[in-house]
């Protein structure tokens, strides 16, 4: 296999821009990020302050960019990045950062560090520091599909089994539909009920929605190793294939890296505007409350808290549907105090929730508290959210701590509440 | 060399140097930092209220939600001695005449004590900072030489300045020649240290507003 | 004209009663205890006039112009007049060989306790050729002269600290006293030109104790430049309320306010003007509405200007617009290089495949 140091190296070149040497040069180590970063605030390690995880592309900065760095390079003053540090590195930028950007909104300078970060995993993914789980994961989706694996066949299973439940017909490669459907591989394992949901959506509002056999997954794991190349092969099918059966939407399932995948980076990976729009599912919904299609048989009475899902609301800028859909169907709603874009993650983003070695899932699990406190704060016993990556994680700090929260993805709430 | 030749040095030759360091390093820096370029953002971009560069350039001088709370020594240090170092520098009447001097501008100045008291609590603020440097472990483990250096370069002007006013230690001329040095060090090591920050803090927000304004973010 | 100090005084129709209050307010200036000035007066009222040589070198005789132009005859004036000053060029009526025999003859009687006051600044350019006496050269004169001095008394600026001819560019080589003299005691008695109480008073505290008074790390007597003119200063109010005179004709001149924007000296230089005051407590400098020239200090006449106020920089932007241009030149040719370097990692760009991702 070929990822080498050189190849890292030789990526962070390719990806330093202005805005990554003006945070490097505007960094005055004041650790107020750290007080942003779950890692940091549940374990109080040091380390984990987020400025910190980006010392490797800082110093390739240094040496490659900068005159004086260029002088001290020259006269052997400064040492090279090495294949070693990059391997110490790799726990602080995959298992323990989430890319949830918190910590981009906090910083006194204005240095925007999630993004750093996620320029930095264009180096680390290519000389081979990513985590064995999230190369696995991005090795599926470009080879099979997915990053489970899975194929079509399964998928148009699903379909059959949810046009079944449901008694709706669920169109696929029907050219010229309204929205192109998408999905992430978790929700047709785990979550198929959001399925039925969309059906149900889609068939009150009497809007033509479609899948396509071509690209059914949305998530990218190629964003999340950090790779430009792999995540644009993964993003390419879904913009030919969109293109192809010419719709005017797609739709973005609630995941949030898969929204952030091809909402916001899509374009710039493969380089030019799409011809059609990319809608979070929440965005659609919330159009259909306001055009009020989305009205409600009757309201869950649960008290419930929101987690908003990093990259749909705080890094994806869906910042107003969620609370006005969630009163829709709650009646009692409790807003917490960090909501919305200051909300904090649920540990398991930015590809952290694929790697399963002790260490990372341990370390998942401690910044997990954050959540626990803030259901226990609220005194609810329910918390609903919008993305299936968010979902898997808070389950599964939910069985770690033994708590008997009750979990809800809000699109499938609304659709269970929907007026028929 | 003699206290007065000490004095005359700093306020000409050495100033002169200072003041040349300051502005080759300023312009060196900037345009070697904000050439690098960036690529356009291709995807279609959301609008939302308060989302801009500019918008986050002034919205970062004041603590996010919640972040107060959890770092008050950082906020309230931090401010205190920005503002300052803001007051001493732009409202003391000797500085005020030295930017008169540099670019013939002038504005009105405050008393000599109250500027005192200034510099008093602002070396407290400073102090702090440091204490806090010292005492917590982010920041500890953050530091480096750098950090205590320019705490140094920083703190040294305030106090030769102050001490020089309240005739301490050492006699007048001594005081300001060292307090005028002391402020040409500064000069010459900020371009090249992280007290650049003074500069590139505007661009650095300005990207992280732009950037997340393209997604409809205010930040 | 031999004989106690009192008698002669009192010749001049100078009581007793007088002279013991000016000795009692030359003992206060000193900061002496009050008792030193009766010790001052008895001693000095019987003393027998201590044998002077006053060697002028180069000099513009404004420091003798300071101490005998008075308009009425004053103490330090008469006092003055009675030591036995055997070699004053300006003042004797001597000239020529006639003078120099008097120095020799002086010199030689008082070998090792006349007491020698030099004004003026020693050229040592041209072997000293700038400036002779008698077809010798002033440090020579200065060398042989002190050789048998109790101890130097360097009167003025010039020859305290160099004054305006050792000013940049110095043509002559000009150098002070103590450069020179390195084996006696000096007092520096420095301005251009000293206060005259600030001399007699040395002249008193050497008569009176046989010793010279306490001076500072300039070789001044404490008790006299041991302030600066700005602690001292009665305008010094107004620099704490901030309230400046921008010209010498503004509403803020008028009222009195500090001259420090206009350029006064004061902070920096140590002299007794604010409180001795000049032409008999008249008035001062500052008081007639000019800032302080720091005349006292060495190197004044290079201190970067008169009416530019301390804060304020000689020629700060003197590289500004090179150093601009420079600064600019660098960032533009790093520029160059980075953006060279990033295209070229551009364009070298390998496709990633999933391959690359592991060893």
């Amino acid at each position: 296999m070929s990822a080498s140091l050189e190849k890292g190296i030789h990526a962070l070149k390719e990806v330093i821009d202005a805005p990554i040497a003006s945070y490097f040069e505007s960094c005055v180590h004041c650790g107020l990020c750290a007080e942003a970063c779950l890692f940091h605030t549940e374990t109080g390690d040091p380390k984990y302050t987020p400025i910190h995880k980006v010392e490797p592309l800082r110093r390739v900065y240094e040496r490659e960019y900068t005159l004086l760095g260029r002088l001290k390079k020259m006269i052997g003053l400064s040492k090279p990045v090495t294949d070693a540090e990059l391997d110490e590195w790799q726990e602080l930028v995959y298992d323990s950062c989430t890319l949830c950007g918190r910590c981009s909104l906090v910083c006194p300078v204005g240095n925007d560090i999630v993004y750093m970060v996620r320029k930095l995993r264009e180096g680390m993914a290519v000389s081979g520091h990513a985590p064995a789980g999230i190369r696995s994961a991005t090795k599926n989706t470009v080879e099979s599909g997915g990053p489970m694996g899975l194929k079509w066949p399964a998928v148009a299973n699903v379909l059959r089994k949810a046009e079944e439940s449901t008694g709706l017909r669920i169109p696929v490669d029907q050219e010229g539909a309204e929205y192109m459907v998408l999905l992430s591989s978790m929700e047709i394992v785990n979550y198929p009920e959001y399925i039925d949901a969309l059906a149900k959506i889609f068939h009150k509002a009497g809007i033509s929605f479609t899948l396509s056999s071509e690209a059914y997954e949305a998530t990218n794991a190629g964003i999340q190793i950090g790779s430009s190349d792999l995540a644009k092969v993964i993003v390419s099918r879904i913009v030919d294939a969109a293109e192809k059966l010419k719709v005017k939407n797609v739709l973005s399932p609630e995941c949030g890296h898969a929204y952030m995948a091809i909402r916001w980076e899509g374009p710039n990976l493969v380089g030019r505007p799409f011809k059609f729009n990319v809608v979070h599912v929440l965005e659609l919904l919330d159009d259909l409350r306001l055009k009020g299609v989305l009205t409600m048989r009757d309201k869950l009475k649960d008290p419930l808290i929101l987690h908003d899902p990093c990259q749909i609301v705080r890094r994806g800028g869906v910042l107003q549907a969620p609370e006005p859909l969630i009163r829709q169907v709650a009646e009692n709603y409790i807003p917490i105090a960090d909501k919305q874009k200051l909300n904090w993650c649920c540990g398991g983003g930015g590809g952290a929730s694929a790697i399963h070695t002790e260490a990372a899932e341990a370390l998942r699990a401690t910044a997990f508290r954050i959540k626990k406190r803030q259901i226990e704060e609220a005194g609810v016993g329910t918390m609903v959210t919008f993305c299936a990556n968010c979902r898997i994680t808070i389950e599964e700090g939910f069985d770690h701590y033994e708590m008997n929260t009750k979990l809800l993805g809000l699109t499938e709430l609304l659709a269970a509440h929907l007026e028929a | 060399m003699t206290d007065l030749q000490f004095l005359t040095w700093t306020r000409g030759p050495g100033l002169d140097l200072a003041v040349a360091v300051f502005l080759l390093g300023v312009l060196w820096r900037l345009i070697e930092i904000y050439t690098l370029g960036r690529k356009k953002d291709l995807a279609a971009p959301r609008h939302a209220p308060g989302a801009s560069g500019l918008h986050t350039v002034f919205r970062r001088s004041l603590p996010p939600p919640g972040m107060l709370k959890r770092s008050p020594v950082s906020y309230i240090g931090g401010y205190v001695f920005h503002i300052g170092l803001a007051i001493i520098v732009f409202l003391g009447a000797p500085h005020v005449l030295l930017i008169k001097n540099l670019v013939g501008v002038s504005w009105p100045t405050l008393p000599s004590q109250f500027i005192g008291l200034t510099a008093v609590v602002t070396m407290a603020a400073m102090v702090l900072m440091l204490a806090d440097r010292i005492n917590k472990p982010v920041k500890r483990f953050l530091s480096t030489f750098e950090d205590w250096f320019t705490w140094a370069v920083t703190f040294l002007p305030v106090l030769t300045g102050w001490m020089a006013t309240q005739h301490l230690l050492l006699p007048y001329t001594q005081m300001l020649a060292l307090h005028i040095l002391s402020a040409e060090i500064l000069l010459v090591v900020l371009p090249f240290s992280k007290l650049f920050h003074g500069f590139t803090l505007f661009g650095s927000r300005w990207y992280n507003g732009r950037v997340n304004a393209h997604k409809g973010v205010p930040v | 004209m031999q004989g106690p100090l009192i008698d002669t005084l009192a010749r001049q129709g100078v009581t007793r009663r007088t002279f013991l209050k000016y000795c009692a307010t030359l003992a206060s200036m000193m900061a002496l205890p009050p008792a030193a000035g009766r010790a001052m007066a008895e001693a000095m009222a019987a003393v027998r006039r201590p044998s002077v040589i006053w060697l002028p070198f180069q000099e513009c005789t404004g420091c003798t112009e300071s101490i005998t132009r008075s308009h009425s005859p004053t103490i330090e004036g008469m006092i003055f007049d009675m030591i036995s000053l055997d070699y004053q060029e300006t003042l004797m009526a001597a000239a020529g060989h006639q003078a120099e025999e008097a120095r020799q003859n002086a010199m030689k009687a008082n070998a090792g306790k006349y007491l020698l006051i030099v004004d003026g600044s020693i050229p040592l350019g041209q072997n000293g050729a700038y400036s002779c006496i008698g077809g010798r050269s002033n440090v020579d004169i200065l060398k042989e002269a002190a050789g048998g001095a109790a101890a130097v008394i360097a009167v003025g600026t010039c020859a305290s600290y160099g004054g305006i001819p050792k000013a940049n560019p110095n043509p002559t080589g000009a150098v002070p006293v103590s450069d020179i003299v390195k084996d006696k005691p000096i007092v520096n008695i420095p301005g251009c030109p000293p206060i005259p109480v600030v001399m007699t008073g040395v002249l008193a505290h050497y008569l009176t104790f046989g010793s010279l008074p306490e001076l500072d790390d300039k070789g001044r007597p404490k008790s006299f430049f041991g302030e600066t003119i700005h602690d001292r200063c009665y305008r010094r109010p107004f620099y704490d309320q901030g309230k400046f005179a921008k010209t010498f004709d503004d509403e803020g001149a008028r009222r009195g306010w500090c001259l420090f924007e206009l350029g006064c000296k004061g902070p920096v230089t140590h002299n007794a003007c604010a409180t001795v005051k000049w032409n008999g407590g008249t008035s001062w400098p500052v008081e007639s509405g000019h800032g302080c020239l720091g005349c006292s200090e060495p190197d004044f006449w290079d201190g970067g200007g008169f009416y530019k106020a301390l804060s304020a920089p000689a020629d700060p932007l003197k590289f500004a617009a090179a150093a601009s241009v420079v600064g600019a030149a660098v960032g533009v040719g790093v520029s160059f290089a980075n953006r060279a370097k990033k295209n070229k990692a551009k364009a070298t760009h390998e496709t990633i495949t999933v391959a690359d991702l592991e060893k």
